[in-house]
Parts: C-alpha cells; sequence; structure tokens
C-alpha cells in the first residue's frame, strides 16, 4: 500500500489582484430556481413504516418491500464512513423527507403528453427534450444531424415522470425505463441483478439508498444488440428537506452496446440536502457500457451555506472475458461529494476506464475516484483525473488498484493532476496501489499545479477577460476527460468548467 | 499613434529595483520604430507595461494609444484598443487548441468594440488563407497553443495572430531571436505584409539583421531605462559595425 498526500502550502501563485477581480465577479449557480407546485410527501423521518409506505406507493411485489426492510435493518448497525479527507457535519436523518413526488403524479399518466405542464416546464428550462424531436440543449444545432438521438427518462424528487423513445427503443430490444415500472414488468431481471453489483451492506449510504430508493433509470440491453440512441436520465431535486436516493441498474448482455448519460441539478437553498444513489452495472461477455455523469447540483452560495451532500456508490461488474465499461464523470456541483465509480475486472481481458474531472470552488469538498479492482487475466484499466480547487474549497483523488494473484499479466495506468486557483484551498492525492502478482504492472503520475499567471496574461494580452482566460486554461487542463464525453454533453461540460469557476478564484 | 512620455516604472515587490528611466518615445501611424540596446536595459519591461502585465509599478510618466490612457486600462481593455505584443518568450497553454485560443481571442475584441463573433466557419476560412502566408499547417492550428512547437513555429504563430486580430500597434519583442535565415525571411514577409499607413510598430531587437528585412523609418538605443540615441537606419548599422560600446560611452 502506498499514500501519497499533496497539499498546497500557501505560495505565490495568483497574484492578489486577480483573486480579488475573479472574485468579485458574482458566481452564478444557473439552475437554482425551484418550481412552484403542489407536492405529496410521506411522514418526515425514516422507520419501517415509512420504508413500507415508499414500497406501497410504487405499488411493489413483496420480496421487493422484504429487500428493502432487510437492508434498512442492516443500516441500523452501520455508521457513516469516516475516512474521507471530509468535513462532514451531522447530518439529521429523522429530519427530513424520504419520498416527495408531485400531487399531479399520483395517478400515473399514461405519457410524458399527460404530465403536468408546470413539470414539463421545468425540463424545458433546463434544457432536457422531452419531445423526442428535441434535441439536448447546448448542441449547436447545424453541426448535429438527426439521427443523434438522446433518450431521456426525467426523475423529479422521487418519481420518474416517463421515458421518451420507448417505442423506438423497444423495436431494438433495449428496455429503458424507471426502476419502479421495471420491479413490476420485469421482476426477474430486477430480482436476478439488483444487489448483485453493489449489495444492501456494501457502505452505510448504499444500504440507506436500498433501503429508500426511489425512482432511477432501468436499463437491459439484450445479446448482440448496440443500443440505437444514447440514453440518459435527468434528476431534478425540487422539494425542501427532502432526500433523493435514485438507484440505477444497467445490464448489458453478451456483445451489448451502450451509452448512458446522466445530469443533474437542484434549487438553491439554504439548508442542505442528501443525496445518496447507488448505480450498478452488469457487463457481460464482449459487451461495453459507456456511463458519462454531469454533476452539478446546487454547490452551496460563496460562503458555504446551502448545498447538497452527493453521496454516491456507483460499481460496475465486467463479469465476463473481454467486458468493458468506462466512466467519465465531471463534478462540478455539491457542497460535499463522495464518489468512486469503480470497476470489477472479473473476467479475461476485461477493460476499465475512469476519466474525472472534479471542480469544487468557495467551500465544497469532494473526495473521489475510484477503484480498479483486477481478478481477471489480461485485464486492463486506465484512470485519469483532473482535479481542480479554487476559493477554500478541498479536493481529494482517492483510487484503489488492486491486482489480485490470479490477474496475471494485468496493467494500469493513472495519471492524476491537480491545479490550484489561490492559496486557500487544498488538493490531495491517495493513491493506493495492492499488487499481488509478479506480471502485472501499475504505473501512477502525478502533478500539482497552479494556474499560471503567464498564461492569463498571455490570454488577456490577446483580448480575453480574466474570467474568459481562467476558463480557457482550466478547460485546456481537463481536455483529456473532456473529449471522452459523448459530443451531446461536451459542450455542457465545458460551459460548466467556465461556470462553476466563477465568482471566486483564489 | 503610441506616445510614451517620461515613463518610469519598477518592481512592485521590490522598489529598489527601478527598470524604466524616463522612456519617451513617440511612434506615428504607418511608422516602424526599432529599439535595440544591450540585454537587460529595460526593452522587455517596456513592452510589459505597455501592455499591462502585473508585476510592475509605473511611478511616473504615461502612455497613450491614439490619445487614450493605456496605463488606465486592463491589458484586454489595451488588446481591444489595438496594442499587440508579440512575446519574446510565447507562452505555452496545454490542452488549449491554437485555434480555439485565436477564435476566442479574436472574438473576445469583436465583442468589445460591439461587434458581431465570427462563426466557426467564417473564422475558419479567414484563419487558414493568413496561416497558408506564413506556412502554418492544419496540424499547428490545431494543436494545443505553442506546446511543443519549435522555436521559430512559436514565432510564426506571434505574427498569425498579429494578423488575425489587426492590431493598430504592433510591438514585437526579439521576434527574430531563435529563427534560422527562412524563418526569419517568412516571419519579416508576415510583419511587412501588415506594414500600412494606419498601422504602427515598435520592433525590439537585439541585432541589426532582423531591420534588414524590416526597415525601420527610426532607430532607437536603449540603455538603462531610457532611450539614449535616435536617429535613421544608419544607427543599426553603426551598432552591428561598432557594438553598444561606443554608443553608450558617447552618452
Ligand atoms: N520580474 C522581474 N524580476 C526581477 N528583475 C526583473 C524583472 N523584470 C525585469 N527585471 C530586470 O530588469 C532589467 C531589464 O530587463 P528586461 O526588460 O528583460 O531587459 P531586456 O529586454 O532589455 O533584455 C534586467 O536587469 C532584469 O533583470
Ligand atoms: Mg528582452
Amino acid at each position: 500500500m502506498a499514500a501519497l498526500d499533496t497539499t498546497a502550502d500557501v505560495r505565490e501563485g495568483v497574484d492578489r489582484e486577480t483573486v480579488e477581480t475573479v472574485r468579485s465577479m458574482s458566481g452564478t449557480y444557473k439552475h437554482g430556481w425551484e418550481t412552484d407546485i403542489e407536492m405529496e410527501f410521506a411522514p418526515k423521518g425514516l422507520n419501517e413504516d415509512i420504508i413500507r409506505l415508499i414500497s406501497d406507493k410504487n405499488g411493489e411485489p413483496e420480496w421487493m418491500l422484504e429487500w428493502r426492510l432487510d437492508a434498512y435493518r442492516r443500516w441500523l448497525t452501520m455508521e457513516e464512513p469516516d475516512w474521507a479527507l471530509l468535513e462532514i457535519p451531522p447530518i439529521p436523518y429523522q429530519e427530513q423527507y424520504y419520498y416527495a413526488k408531485p400531487a399531479s403524479m399520483t395517478e400515473k399518466p399514461k405519457s410524458l403528453d399527460d404530465v403536468d405542464p408546470k413539470l414539463l416546464e421545468t425540463y424545458e428550462k433546463l434544457g432536457i427534450p422531452l419531445k423526442e424531436q428535441m434535441l439536448l440543449a447546448g448542441v449547436e444545432g447545424a453541426e448535429v444531424s438527426n439521427d443523434r438521438k438522446v433518450a431521456v427518462d426525467a426523475v423529479f424528487d422521487s418519481v420518474s415522470l416517463g421515458t421518451t423513445f420507448k417505442d423506438e427503443l423497444a423495436k431494438a430490444g433495449v428496455i429503458f425505463c424507471s426502476i419502479s415500472e421495471a420491479v413490476q414488468k420485469y421482476p426477474e431481471l430486477v430480482k436476478k441483478y439488483l444487489g448483485s453489483v453493489v449489495p444492501q451492506n456494501d457502505n452505510f449510504f448504499a444500504a440507506l439508498n436500498s433501503a429508500v430508493f426511489s425512482d432511477g433509470s432501468f436499463v437491459y440491453v439484450p445479446a448482440g444488440v448496440r443500443c440505437p440512441m444514447e440514453l440518459s436520465t435527468y434528476f431534478r431535486i425540487n422539494a425542501e428537506n427532502t432526500g433523493q436516493f435514485e438507484r440505477t441498474l444497467i445490464i448489458a448482455e453478451k456483445g451489448a452496446h451502450v451509452s448512458y448519460l446522466e445530469g443533474c441539478t437542484a434549487p438553491k437553498r439554504d439548508t442542505h440536502q442528501l443525496h445518496a444513489a447507488v448505480v450498478e452495472i452488469v457487463v457481460l461477455e464482449d459487451a461495453e457500457v459507456k456511463y458519462s455523469t454531469v454533476q452539478n447540483w446546487y454547490p452551496g452560495d460563496e460562503d458555504g451555506v446551502g448545498g447538497i451532500y452527493n453521496f454516491v456508490t456507483k460499481r460496475a461488474d465486467c463479469r465476463e472475458a473481454r467486458a468493458k465499461v468506462m466512466w467519465t464523470q465531471v463534478e462540478t456541483g455539491s457542497a460535499i461529494t463522495w464518489k468512486y465509480p469503480s470497476c470489477i475486472l472479473r473476467g479475461d481481458d476485461t477493460q476499465g476506464e475512469f476519466y474525472s474531472i472534479a471542480i469544487t470552488n468557495n467551500h465544497q469538498q469532494a473526495d473521489t475516484g475510484t477503484k480498479m479492482i483486477h481478478l481477471g487475466k489480461n485485464s486492463k484499466s486506465r484512470i485519469v483525473s483532473k482535479g481542480i480547487s479554487a476559493g477554500f474549497a478541498q479536493n481529494t483523488y482517492r483510487g484503489l488498484v488492486t491486482m489480485h494473484p490470479k490477474a496475471t499479466n494485468s496493467r494500469n495506468y493513472t495519471q492524476c493532476d491537480s491545479l490550484l486557483i489561490g492559496d486557500r484551498c487544498g488538493a490531495h492525492t491517495v493513491p493506493y496501489i495492492e499488487v499481488k502478482n509478479a506480471s502485472s504492472r501499475v504505473e501512477h503520475e502525478a502533478t500539482t499545479s497552479k494556474v499560471d499567471d503567464d498564461q492569463l496574461f498571455y490570454c488577456r494580452s490577446r483580448g480575453m477577460d480574466e474570467e474568459e482566460a481562467v476558463a480557457l486554461v482550466v478547460n485546456g487542463f481537463c481536455r483529456e476527460v473532456l473529449q471522452e464525453l459523448p459530443m451531446e454533453f461536451a459542450m455542457e461540460a465545458q460551459a460548466l468548467v467556465a461556470i462553476s469557476l466563477e465568482g471566486s478564484v483564489g | 499613434m503610441l506616445e510614451i512620455k517620461n515613463l518610469h516604472a519598477e518592481l512592485e515587490e521590490d522598489s529598489d529595483v527601478k527598470i524604466l528611466r524616463g522612456v519617451d518615445l513617440k511612434v506615428g501611424a504607418g511608422e516602424v520604430h526599432a529599439i535595440m540596446g544591450p540585454n537587460g536595459s529595460g526593452k522587455s519591461t517596456l513592452s510589459y507595461v505597455l501592455s499591462g502585465r502585473d508585476g510592475y509599478e509605473v511611478t511616473e510618466g504615461s502612455a497613450t494609444l491614439e490619445g487614450h490612457d493605456l496605463l488606465d486600462m486592463e491589458p484586454e481593455e489595451r488588446a481591444a484598443a489595438g496594442l499587440f505584443l508579440a512575446f519574446q518568450y510565447p507562452v505555452e497553454i496545454p490542452g488549449v487548441g491554437n485555434m480555439t485560443f485565436m477564435r476566442t481571442a479574436l472574438n473576445a475584441q469583436r465583442k468589445a468594440r460591439g461587434q458581431e463573433e465570427l462563426s466557426a466557419g467564417d473564422f475558419l476560412k479567414i484563419v487558414r488563407a493568413k496561416a497558408k502566408d506564413l506556412q502554418i499547417d492544419a496540424d499547428m492550428l490545431k494543436r494545443p497553443v505553442n506546446t511543443g512547437f519549435s522555436g521559430g513555429e512559436k514565432k510564426r504563430n506571434e505574427i498569425l495572430q498579429m494578423a488575425l486580430l489587426e492590431p493598430k500597434m504592433c510591438v514585437l519583442d526579439e521576434t527574430d531571436s531563435g529563427l534560422d535565415v527562412d524563418a526569419m525571411k517568412l516571419v519579416s514577409d508576415g510583419v511587412n505584409a501588415l506594414r500600412d499607413a494606419g498601422r504602427g510598430f515598435l520592433v525590439i531587437t537585439h541585432y541589426q539583421r532582423l531591420l534588414n528585412h524590416i526597415k525601420p523609418d527610426v532607430v532607437h538605443i536603449m540603455s538603462e531605462g531610457r532611450i539614449i540615441r535616435t536617429g535613421g537606419p544608419e544607427l543599426a548599422l553603426e551598432v552591428e559595425e561598432q557594438g553598444y560600446g561606443h554608443i553608450l560611452e558617447a552618452v
């Protein structure tokens, strides 16, 4: 085991004036508005009755309820993890709602056309196309041909409003629906795979999610099928004092291919809100799954008031030979991020990739990275992490690479770069490496640098203002990761990099 | 065009280091002025102070561009007002495509001047045409800004930016250093193509050879933070033949 910690000390770096100027440009979270709508809540707090109520609201079969209760009982015996480099204030688990749904969704609408227009407007305002002829906002129309379709599952607080392109996907044999719908329609698949990658008691937050999960997406791609379009889920937290506990399950059968995108936002509030998600991906022989996230939960204000607590367990199991999974994440939001999308490389010749950009500004904290568990022969993994820290933020890359005795001739390459803006933030790199066979190789490279004043001056001398200059330089720093995103998200992510650094370089 | 009066500047963090000690200089529209002088005489500092780089404190004097006070503006405002500096050491920006950089710069200036931004397509046409004259190929336009460029490529890239941004006042800091004969010709041709009645040039160079290609109207000699002599092109030849020594002695 090797751990390495690089903390930025106080140095000259970006000069005071730069810091002040950028600080004075007010930081603006673009999705901080809320939808005014009548909501139906379960009573505050968490107990077995609440879980029964959630299960009942979802019209779940008995086995699903038992599974939840089992998770809940395990959760009661567990404690919040404390090993991350995060300062987590006490979370009042009994003071929040675990289920919130727009009153208009009580009677489940037959299709998206029947959904309350106010809810549809919400997504329109966010730039999410719930009409099938529309494309994701941020994509320059002229450059995109009509066949770049994106199917969307829109999750609002605890419920899915509906999914688009259902018919077209069904023709290809692809199932894309909310997890609650899947529990009812495809119980055998859910029973077989739910919890098979992230067990109920995997960790404190996964156990909590298993007990109370509300909607999320279910994807099943049958053998040999290449999913004809990008699939995406857009999560919106709207209700106050409400946790969101989405659960996503993706299954790629032998030789299947699918690319899935996930986005999320929440209104500006001065209280914290909990988001504890679980994503499980099962990848069978020769199948490939690409999972991309643009996480833009409300980060809190410049004094660290409010913001989402984001505790997420994401894991992919490359169960059979030559299975391949690729995680790409752009983490710009949340007050606290605790997230390690991981790959279990079980089959021989499997491949796992993790590309990450984590931007923390003001008082945000992020402890994020990945685990690459090499179990199969000739398995390969690649990790590219770009951490950007500004303001008073703390940003940690935490990664584990293990090569088990049977994972002979396996390879890992890890590259972790940290960029500091100003002198009051911190960047840390904590890589754990375990190699238990002689033929495998692990390479790790890490750098920590400051945003370079010469680069900023060069940009400004060509006419860019300071904010544009910082955004350009940081986008350059993140390029290797940005280019891994599907086109639909790349532009949005680039703009987000700029927005999330607004208001404080320092 | 550019008018510098009694300009004094020192290091911001150490006021004992006085670099510019009363620079007087006036470059008219359509004129090419050269500044020569030994290493450390303050030539680069003058170019930085004009373009607004941090780290220097102006203690006295003024600098105006077409009557506008340069010293009161942010670097990007000076650029939008028409000032351009070709850097002695162009800066590398990893991960940022050269083309993206130039398009962002040009559109930022256009926006500042209240002009419409150029579309990706229109920009591409313009940049390709200008790059061709400087023998800058498509590959160099795609690569990250100055990253892994040879010395000559960096200098040609500076001139490409200048051609693209069409500034009113161009300051070139040792654009000739590190260039072989062919590259020097390319760069000089690039500069000469931009010479016109509405544009001024201040060409900083250590050697006379660049001035064989870019013929100056006026030559200044700088030493210890001042212009100590001003003359015609023949002054550059005098430096070439006799070195700075005797000129400095004569003062
Ligand atoms: N940032 C700086 N820190 C310390 N000394 C500096 C700095 N900038 C310039 N100087 C000093 O000022 C003088 C002039 O430098 P410069 O303007 O680069 O001269 P030139 O371009 O004529 O060679 C030199 O003595 C140099 O060492
Ligand atoms: Mg110099």
